[in-house]
């Protein structure tokens, strides 16, 4: 079975010239299908860039990304769109939440541009806000939610398609302790029904739900962490 | 993507932040209106002197003295050279009326009334400016003879001094000189620039006698036979006024037909009109600047929005439709408001003139709205559908 993810070589360099600033010099990652992935690595180091590639939210320099064994290289603008949509699910650090649209309607965004049917819509909608504990929360605002309430959402959002993959940056680096420990429960179980998460954290505590931990040192896959 | 959802999406913005589709709203019907009712404002007018003239009729000339040039002397316009502008060697000539005008304060009882234009002529007057009786009479050639101290006044007059009583055959005190109210006439409605029924008529003696002296006449208003013989009519008066005034070089007096009075009044309307239009241009400009800062800031404001939903996955089509659409609506919209203000707006009487709605003015005032608001609605939007995802939500 081929894995997942499949990165090599992958760079990216930002600017030119004298200023250009080299995120990614040359990383290689692989992800196996229902693995739960932490990143860790210094601030600066491309955690966020490599994400950020590996959620088709940004295209590499150069290297090659393999999604669930497809060329990405290969891809234009409409295809990835699509990627996006029905293979990728990502969790932000800052929500990135429609603003004044309900919860429900943000969870049923990606539906409507998979072109799924309203009634469809709404029930697939209305389960994952339920799996994330919101069912009582549907018809509010995300200026009505706490932080925590506003990641779930995002991370019912991330899995209403069914993505091979979640992708989350840093999903508990704004909220307290207690929202923390329900937005990383949520991801495990997810994990445990069989999903693919990769996550970004900078505390071992989160990392150590993981199976593995990787560490990024200035573009690069350091070591492996069991 | 059905089309549908993407609307619905548009609908959804819109009324999502109902103060900023407010307000480009207004941008909108603030251009459109004002530019609609400034140049409907214009077009009143010119169109309100143009009929005030017209109103003449196209068979009339008028003459005026004029300066003497230096070294010569200038006769003064009698009454005799009105009457001998009508005899067997103008046979083109219908009537010849003498016309003065005096300053004059008109009182009722305790109530005084500056009237506009005070008049003397003859009755032929009253044919030639089209004035129609409304009660009583208009004053007869015996009347100015015997230089009998009536006066025929217009509505206006009318309604000033002799609220809610009939003025026929009431006393009423010209500069503290008794005379008789005999007619009213029927009303003419302002012509925009002054109020054609502010007016009184006199006979031209008794208005000499009481009012003016016995100096130049103001006018003479020739009617020629029909407007065919207009220039056969001009011709005859020229002869017979330059004998009479022994004319050798250049004449004491202008003759002036209605056209060419009309000519050179709409000219002068027409400077104001391009005055005003010129201002609707600018205000279309400053209306369409605001309409562009309006929109530029609310797509700043939602580039965020549009890299979030790109990350979930929307291509670039549907974000572009959903902008054109959110764009498309708020400008017919706010054009739709637009005209309704301008069409309301120009129903009154603004600084006096009526105005007239020019449909060109209506259409090019709501295309020019429209075509800004869809243009920097949409063109931004679709810019930056076209970034990544990432930069759309990295952006400010
Ligand atoms: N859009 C960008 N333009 C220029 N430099 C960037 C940009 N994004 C990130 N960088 C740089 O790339 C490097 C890696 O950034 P990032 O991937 O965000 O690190 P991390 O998430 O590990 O903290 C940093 O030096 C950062 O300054
Ligand atoms: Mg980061």
């Amino acid at each position: 079975m081929s894995p997942v993810i499949e990165v090599r070589d992958l760079r990216k360099t930002y600017g030119a010239g004298d200023t250009a600033v080299h995120a990614l010099r040359g990383l290689d990652l692989t992800v196996e299908k229902g693995e739960y992935l932490a990143i860790m690595g210094a601030s600066g180091s491309g955690k966020s860039t490599l994400l950020n590639i590996l959620g088709c939210l940004d295209v590499a320099s150069s290297g090659q990304y393999l999604l669930d064994g497809i060329d990405t290289g290969e891809f234009d603008e409409e295809q990835l769109s699509l990627l996006r949509n029905r293979k990728i699910g990502f969790v932000f650090q800052s929500f990135n939440l429609v603003p004044r649209t309900t919860a429900l309607a943000n969870v049923e965004l990606p539906l409507v541009y998979a072109g799924v049917r309203r009634a469809q819509r709404r029930e697939r909608a209305l389960a994952a806000l339920d799996l994330v504990g919101l069912k009582d929360r549907v018809h509010h605002r995300p200026n009505e939610l706490s932080g925590g309430q506003q990641q779930r959402v995002a991370i019912a959002r991330a899995l209403v398609t069914s993505p091979a993959i979640v992708l989350a940056d840093e999903p508990t680096g704004n909220l307290d302790t207690e929202s923390s420990r329900d937005v990383l429960g949520i991801l495990d179980r997810l994990n445990a029904s069989g999903r693919t998460v990769v996550l970004i954290t900078h505390e071992d505590e989160v990392a150590a739900h993981a199976m593995r931990t990787v560490r990024v040192v200035d573009g690069r896959v350091a070591g492996v962490l069991v | 993507m059905r089309i549908f959802e993407i609307a619905a999406f548009a609908v959804r913005g819109l009324t999502a932040n109902k103060m900023r589709s407010g307000l480009t709203t207004l941008g909108i019907l603030i251009g459109v209106a004002s530019v609609i009712m400034l140049i409907a404002v214009g077009n009143g007018a010119s169109s309100a002197v143009e009929q005030s003239i017209s109103g003449l009729g196209t068979n009339i000339l008028t003459i005026s003295p004029q300066r003497a040039q230096p070294g010569g002397t200038a006769k003064p316009l009698t009454a005799a050279d009105a009457a001998a502008l009508v005899g067997p060697d103008s046979p083109d000539v219908k009537y010849a009326s003498p016309v003065v005008s005096a300053q004059a304060t008109a009182a009722y009882g305790d109530t005084t009334h500056d009237v506009g234009q005070f008049i003397g002529s003859d009755p032929q007057y009253f044919s030639t400016t089209n004035s129609a009786v409304a009660s009583g009479n208009l004053f007869s050639a015996n009347d100015v003879q015997q230089a009998r101290k009536v006066v025929v006044i217009g509505s206006t007059v009318a309604t000033q001094l002799f609220p809610g009583t009939d003025p026929v055959g009431k006393p009423m005190l010209v500069n503290n000189i008794p005379f008789t109210v005999v007619g009213v006439l029927a009303a003419k409605g302002s012509s925009g620039l002054q109020d054609a029924d502010d007016v009184a008529v006199a006979p031209l003696t008794t208005t000499q006698n009481a009012l003016t002296g016995y100096g130049s006449l103001t006018q003479i208003v020739v009617q020629a036979q029909s407007a065919d013989a207009l220039p056969n009519a001009q011709a005859q008066v020229t002869t017979i006024l330059n004998g009479r005034h022994k004319v050798t070089d250049t004449a004491d007096y202008r003759i002036l037909s209605q056209d060419q009075l009309l000519t050179a009044r709409t000219a002068t309307t027409e400077t104001f009109t391009v005055l005003l239009a010129s201002v609707a241009a600018i205000s279309l400009l400053v209306g369409g600047i605001g309409i562009t800062n309006i929109m530029l800031v609310t797509v700043t404001e939602r580039i965020r929005e549009i890299g979030i939903r790109k990350a979930v996955g929307a291509p670039r089509s549907s974000i572009l439709g959903q902008f054109l659409i959110e764009a498309t609506l708020l400008s017919l919209f706010g054009g739709f408001l637009g005209v309704a203000a301008g069409v309301i707006g120009s129903q009154f009487t603004i600084a006096g003139i009526q105005p007239v709605i020019v449909p060109s003015s209506v259409l090019l005032a709501f295309a020019v709205s429209a075509l800004i608001g869809l243009f920097f609605g949409s063109y931004p939007a679709s810019r930056a559908a076209k970034l990544r995802p990432i930069e759309a939500l990295r952006h400010e």
